[in-house]
């Protein structure tokens, strides 16, 4: 018959990811919450850059000698008066905010005509300052790494957990419907639970590559893109770390969820996996300024894709450690598919109570 | 086609789950023209599970064009089988439902449909009629029977006998788990239905007890209900009937699957 063809069992993984995409994109609640995480990334960027185009430039007048003085100083827009009488007025009605003119009775050469109150960040612009060495020029503004940290653990957190209950509702949907007996009389098991794994794997990433791209571009276009430079090789590596770790993730809930035959039960029986996904996300916000801890998450497998990135943004790892936490991790998800997909094929058929984990890893 | 009968619990879904590799089996081997069952010919096989499931959520020809595709056809083929069976099985119309919303009966036929839609070399039905209205189960029969007629074995358990005795021609009964007993229904009636015969006479027939080789069931005036030891000990009591007076209607009485059965699990 030419309408049939052996197939093979990346034929079958194929099948059931495009099923689970396809069934995941038909859903409006998945759906909504997207655009909502996609708005709210997008006006993160947009308010970021509004709120650091407002440093703009000073209005002043200045007349004579004071001219030359005023225009070395950055961040003025100077208008050129003839007279100090001129540079008031334009003072009084407020077309500038002070007025810079000669005085040679004042170290600097000038002095400054304001309305009410003292300009200071002028006079400070205006003062000789002595020249200050910075030891370390490349550390990174707190308040930044702060958002960083809550970046990296926010989308982690948020896709993980997505994606792995989603998992596991697929697991327990079939295994609940019983259409897993059909499934597994026609394909193999592991090629179906990689099938969900890789499918939602799929549509994770698919995510977090939008999210990466719309802030690259929102970055990019409100002018921010000194600040995307300084990203750029962290989010490269949490994206590289989401990938394996997320793949571990997904293989432990499909495993967990195995264990139980109603839906009801999903929570609880995945409720271990969402500590280990939500406990990266705690640690790294509470100690993003915490070297000691931040290099130990960086090793454990399940924070490595929150810790290592936020160590390479800090400037704290060597060129070696996220390729030795990399390892790490995936020595770590292989062994955690193997054991996954033990569990997976053994507890998949047993209905009724909950299957106890040693008796879904015997055999 | 080929009757699977057992009492609950007498391992007729057990069998079927490990024919389909489902379950491992305890001991024993799976074997088709003498070569172990492997996956590739598995999905070769059309199985409908005793608990039914497909997705609640995907609409009816979705689904079953999906299964199809993952036992191996291609697109266009998967499209054009859903199509055919759905219109054979008069869910045509409702193709493009949800199957949660969907009748029982309806899902029922959804199932059937996905145990064929990929045009299988052997079928094995676990309870196919069960929750099928008459008219449904007529056109389950209609569709089973085309594919038996085609040659494709067809191997179902069911407790509606009568359905089972229409339909096969060969019979499985097992009972705790092993096979008491199978082949053609008629070596099943000769080996397990012994010959009852129903005799009217015209005249009291009381004197039947005493004839050699006749153990008489009931007796009611000139009716006897009898089984013989043999064929020639029932004619010889149908000629002394004769010679007695005359006989209104001698007749041997088939035993009917539910008997048989009934002997069988003994």
């Amino acid at each position: 018959m030419t309408d049939y063809r052996e197939p093979s069992f990346a034929n079958s993984v194929n099948l059931v990811a495009a099923r689970e995409i396809r069934m995941k994109l038909r859903s409006k609640a998945f759906l909504i919450s997207t655009g909502i995480l996609m708005l709210a990334v997008l006006a993160s960027v947009l308010v970021g850059g509004l709120l650091s185009a407002t440093t703009s430039k000073t209005d002043v007048a200045a007349t004579g000698a004071a001219v030359k003085i005023a225009d070395a100083v950055p961040n003025l827009n100077v208008t050129t008066v003839d007279s100090v009488e001129k540079a008031k007025a334009l003072v009084r009605d407020g077309t500038v905010e002070a007025a810079i003119i000669p005085s040679a009775d004042h170290a600097l050469g000038v002095s400054v005509i304001a309305l009410d109150s003292i300009p200071q960040s002028l006079v400070a612009q205006l003062s000789t300052s002595p020249t200050v060495e910075l030891l370390d020029p490349n550390a990174i503004n707190p308040v930044l790494a702060y958002f960083a940290a809550i970046a990296f653990g926010i989308v982690f957190f948020m896709s993980a957990m997505t994606f792995g209950t989603t998992i596991a509702q697929s697991v327990v949907e079939e295994k609940q419907t019983r259409i897993v007996e059909i499934l597994m009389s026609t394909i193999p098991v592991r090629a179906l639970m990689a099938g969900k794994v890789i499918g939602n794997s799929i549509l994770a990433f698919a995510q977090i590559a939008v999210i990466a791209g719309l802030a690259a571009i929102g970055l990019t276009l409100t002018g921010q893109s000194d600040l995307l430079a300084s990203f750029g090789p962290s989010i490269a590596w949490f994206v590289v770390f989401f990938v394996f770790g997320f793949v571990m993730i997904a293989a432990l809930y499909a495993a967990t969820a195995s264990l139980v035959s109603r839906q009801e039960d999903v929570g609880s029986a995945t409720s271990p996996v969402m500590i280990l996904v939500m406990l990266p996300y705690i640690l790294v916000i509470a100690f993003n300024d915490n070297p000691l801890v931040l290099a130990i998450m960086s090793y454990v497998p399940f924070s490595a894709p929150v810790g290592m990135p936020m160590r390479i943004f800090l400037g704290e790892a060597s060129w070696w450690e996220p390729l030795l936490s990399l390892a790490v991790l995936l020595v770590t998800t292989a062994a955690v598919i193997v054991l996954g997909s033990r569990i997976y094929s053994n507890a998949l058929l047993r209905t009724g109570a909950r299957v106890k984990l040693s008796e879904a890893l015997s055999r | 086609m080929t009757g699977f009968v057992g009492a609950n619990g007498a391992g007729k879904t057990t069998t079927m789950r490990i024919i389909l590799g489902v379950l491992s089996a305890d001991s024993g081997t799976v074997t088709r023209d003498g070569r172990p069952l492997e996956t590739a010919d598995r999905r070769r096989f059309g199985y409908m599970p005793e608990e039914r499931g497909l997705y609640p959520k995907m609409k009816v020809a979705e689904q079953i064009v999906y299964l199809a595709r993952l036992h191996g056809l291609t697109a266009a083929a998967a499209q054009r089988n859903t199509a055919t069976l759905l219109d054979q099985l008069g869910l045509g119309e409702r193709a493009d439902t949800t199957v949660e919303s969907l009748s029982l009966g309806n899902q029922q036929r959804a199932q059937i449909a996905a145990a064929l839609v990929h045009e299988p070399e052997i079928l094995v039905l676990d309870e196919p009629f069960s929750g099928l209205d008459p008219i449904a189960v007529e056109t389950v029969q209609g569709v089973l029977t085309e594919r038996a007629a085609r040659g494709v074995p067809v191997l179902f358990s069911s407790h509606q006998l009568d359905i089972v005795e229409r339909l096969c021609d060969d019979l499985v009964v097992i009972a705790d788990g092993a096979i008491r007993a199978s082949g053609s229904r008629e070596k099943l009636r000769a080996e397990f239905g012994e010959a009852r015969y129903e005799l009217v006479a015209t005249s009291d027939i009381a004197w039947a007890r005493g004839a050699p080789g006749i153990q008489v069931e009931a007796l009611d005036g000139a009716t006897v209900s009898f089984r013989a030891d043999s064929a020639d000990a029932a004619q010889n009591l149908l000629r002394a009937a004769l010679e007695r007076g005359g006989v209104a209607r001698f007749t041997p009485q088939e035993p009917s699957l539910a008997q048989i059965f009934h002997e069988v699990i003994q």
